[in-house]
């Protein structure tokens, strides 16, 4: 039926695409080549979703563009005719219907269009059985997708995109939310369709994941080609640099200003079965990282020193005096400040503005004498923080949702700065925040430790935590391991002991 | 294994089936009218018009809308067929589902035009084109009943006869054959057709649903068009059990299946609910009237019971997910759906 397999699976060619008078893509080229596992990297708005919305009809792109599909040159792509020619593209939500069962979602394609027609699962489930044995995982077809954890909910959106036979899928962000464990079976799986012959191309923040999958990288910056290169031989670091034309430094230096006076005390802090006997000091003027695998008890330990679920046993002290919450309010009180890796629902109101967001958590101090809010306090707190974080906005009265994920997350440190907290406890500070745009949340983190601040900084990411901290604590199956200290150990060992 | 997994797919289902299992047993003993055939068949008879109603309305909750429109819907049909039916010379069965199920799909294609038309969320949109729809009808009939009916449309048709030995007569009328029929044509679009599949997607994650190709505008108008044919039909049927139209005889009743479908395991939020389900509110509604009529109990006293089933069904069955809750925090944390 195909004559013989063409050299690249999908070639774009000079493709350009304006919206008004912004260039989101200026003639760019990109080539996968059959069964290749390639990464597509780039900053928020460097015009990745741009190209992946022209590969799949969803944009025009500007004429002159050629597009070649296997061997075939595509005058004008549908989103129906991509799908019919093998390509798909597995969103970052996954959009999979959660109340439909397993078989239903994976099969959802098959039973689009206009004319009712009659359809029975049970006639797909042996093709479904098929895909998912081939992909060699088990599954209970009859389940809901909402009973799902995200790993299993990801491996039935790419048996969707193999029920449709693709020959190529674009992965957008497929790891950020996933924990370590549930990301290498993703990549053992993405391993067995590049064997396939099934080509691969991730769109992904994780730079560690995509250097150790891929064999091809392309850089975008700003719209332009940076170039392909081959991630042999390719650091972290250097890929960083190209996304962002910037020289990163990522080097530890010692913190010369830790105090002596504890802000943090706890003692052989216990919460059920989800950690046990955790002791950990923090200073003033100190940044403590905790690290380990998903699942080690970092969250529930953190969900605890915020009050948030109460202790079994163990003490926790706070500058000196023995502190007991009750609730996150008490918390709040006493100045403990958390900022929670689920940005998007739990850690800002989308569409409210930045000037309400700031304001939520203070909103008691910013009252006129009648108890009313105060528009002009308002207004001079929040316009103190923007300037102080450098948050880059329109106005502030723009919805929260206009901004990048690296300003959202300053949102939320100046809604929680504004409570002027001792203690600071950053869970995931970076999830979905650009590589260039990292280094200014913790050029923040830095100043604030300065300032006196205590910090606890939560990270999936081993590199994070190195370079950012004054110590590194390993936690293990809800044990605290070790503790690493930055300046004597190099990042490869503390890798070493977290992946073990 | 499988077995107890259709179990736990249908909870709601499942627990309400117990629940009036239970309730007949209780019934049964506590008065010896209630499993008589007379009182069963008068039961079917008189929940039939709600029970077509309630598939229409399931269609509509499933693909995540709401719709308050019907039942006055329904009165606006009964008004406009007898209208057509004089223009028609008297017309016959055949004609009256035609003129109403076509009448009651070109209102239910306002509620989808406005709703997708304006984007504006489906309660909003029934609710305004409920009142417009009453306001309409009162102004233009002057509240006037009409009792000069055709005779085809008021005869008793009955489907099943039978004298018992003590020479009461027990028969199930029409509307409950017809009201067969719309049940089993609303299972077989939601639960054996691409469309119903699309439709149950559409309610679960319109995003992903719009993605995924799915013409949105079809899927609106595909759920209020077939509430509008039901309720036109119900409409219909609702004349041949009363003999007479009146404007405001239905006004209040789309509360009653609304809460009967909800108490079946529809997801107000859209993508879930199943005909049994669906048929086992209702009848849960009705047995609980029923056996309140047959116990003697005030009236008054039945409104309460099904506010209180409908309060105790929806929060029970978060206590699952909120016990799950305490414990694992993370899992929600986690989860954007």
């Amino acid at each position: 039926m195909m004559t013989t397999d063409p050299e690249w699976v999908l070639s774009l060619e000079n493709v350009s695409k304006n919206f008004g008078g912004v260039k989101a893509l200026t003639g760019v080229s990109f080539r996968v080549k059959p069964g290749e596992v390639h990464c597509l990297a780039g900053e928020n708005g460097c015009g990745k979703s741009t190209l992946i919305k022209i590969i799949t009809g969803v944009y025009t792109p500007s004429p002159g563009a050629k597009l070649n599909i296997l061997g075939k040159e595509i005058e004008h792509i549908t989103p129906a005719l991509a799908r019919e020619m093998g390509i798909s593209v597995i969103w970052q939500d996954l959009a999979l219907f959660p109340h439909m069962s397993v078989a239903e979602n994976i099969s959802f394609d098959e039973v689009l269009g206009f004319w009712p027609r009659l359809v029975r699962t049970e006639s797909f489930k042996p093709k479904v059985e098929a895909i998912l044995k081939r992909l060699n995982v088990e599954m209970d077809l009859d389940e809901p997708i909402k009973n799902l954890p995200i790993a299993q909910r990801q491996i039935v959106a790419i048996a969707r995109a193999l029920m449709g036979n693709a020959k190529l899928i674009f992965m957008d962000e497929p790891t950020s939310s996933l924990t370590q464990s549930e990301t290498s079976m993703l990549m053992r799986i993405v391993q067995k369709l590049s064997e396939d012959g099934v080509a691969v191309v991730f769109v992904s923040h994780r730079l560690a994941e995509v250097l150790a999958i891929s064999s091809q990288v392309t850089v975008l910056r700003d719209g332009h080609l940076v170039g392909v290169f081959p991630t042999e031989g390719m650091t972290q670091t250097k890929l960083a640099e190209l996304m962002t034309n910037l020289t990163l430094i990522n080097e530890v230096t010692a913190n010369p200003g830790i105090d002596t006076e504890s802000i943090l005390e706890i003692e052989n802090l216990s919460h059920k079965n989800e950690f046990q006997n955790v002791s950990l000091h923090i200073k003033k003027g100190e940044i403590v990282g905790l690290t380990g695998l998903i699942g080690a008890g970092r969250t529930e330990l953190a969900h605890v020193l915020i009050g948030m679920t109460k202790p079994t046993s163990g003490t926790i002290r706070l500058g000196g005096k023995e502190a007991n919450f009750n609730s996150i309010r008490d918390a709040i009180l006493e100045g403990i400040a958390y900022v929670s890796e689920d940005r998007l629902s739990l850690g800002l109101i989308q569409p409210q503005s930045i000037a309400d967001n700031i304001a939520t958590t203070v909103l008691n101090r910013i009252l006129t004498f009648m108890g009313f809010v105060s528009a002009k306090k308002k207004e001079s707190m929040v316009n103190h923080w923007i300037k102080e974080l450098a948050i880059r906005i329109g106005e502030s009265s723009d919805a929260v949702s206009t901004l990048s994920g690296g300003n959202q997350q300053r949102v939320v440190l100046a809604k929680w700065l504004a409570t002027e907290p001792r203690l600071m406890i950053l869970d995931n500070p970076t999830v979905g925040v650009d590589v260039g745009a990292r280094a200014g949340i913790f050029r923040i983190v830095k100043s604030l430790a300065e300032q006196g601040m205590g910090i606890l900084l939560i990270s999936d990411e081993v590199h994070e935590v190195h370079f950012n901290s004054d110590r590194v604590l390993v936690m293990t199956n809800g044990e605290i391991k070790l503790e690493h200290n930055p300046l004597e150990h190099s990042v490869e060992q503390l890798e070493g002991i977290v992946y073990a | 294994m499988r077995r107890l997994k259709l179990v736990a797919n249908y909870t709601v289902e499942m627990r309400l089936l117990v629940v009036l299992v239970i309730m007949c047993f209780g019934l049964s003993l506590a008065s010896d009218q209630f499993l008589s055939l007379g009182n069963l068949t008068s039961l079917l008879n008189n929940n039939a018009v709600n029970l077509i109603w309630a598939v229409g309305l399931l269609v509509v909750l499933i693909s995540g809308g709401i719709d308050i429109s019907f039942a006055v819907a329904a009165s606006v049909v009964q008004y406009v067929a007898a209208y057509c039916f004089g223009l028609l010379g008297g017309g016959n069965w055949i004609l009256g589902f035609l003129v109403s199920g076509l009448i009651g799909i070109g209102l239910g294609l306002v509620n989808a035009t406005l709703i997708h038309g304006f984007r504006i969320i489906s309660i909003v949109i029934t609710i305004a084109t409920f009142n417009a729809f009453f306001g309409l009808l009162m102004f233009f009939t002057s509240g006037k009943n009409i009792y000069n009916l055709p005779s085809w449309w008021t005869s008793r048709i009955f489907i099943f006869e039978h004298q018992s030995t003590n020479g009461t007569w027990s028969e199930l009328n029409l509307a409950v054959a017809v009201m067969i029929g719309c049940v089993v044509a609303t299972w077989i679009l939601i639960r054996f057709t691409g469309t119903g599949r699309q439709l149950y997607a559409f309610g679960d994650n319109p995003e992903a649903a719009r993605r995924a190709g799915i013409n949105i505008a079809l899927m609106q108008a595909v759920a209020y068009g077939w509430m509008g044919m039901m309720a036109g039909i119900a409409g219909l049927m609702q004349v041949n059990i009363v003999k007479e139209v009146i404007p405001n005889a239905l006004y209040g009743r789309e509360l009653e299946v609304l809460a009967a479908v909800v108490l079946g395991g529809a997801r107000l939020g859209g993508g879930k609910g199943s005909i049994l389900g669906c048929l086992l509110g209702v009848m849960f509604v009705a047995i609980t009237q029923n056996g309140l009529n047959l116990l003697g109990v005030s009236p008054f006293a039945f409104q309460m019971i099904i506010g209180g089933s409908i309060l105790i069904a929806v929060s029970t069955s978060n206590i699952q997910i909120g016990s799950d809750l305490f414990k694992n925090p993370g899992k929600y944390i986690r989860t954007r759906y």
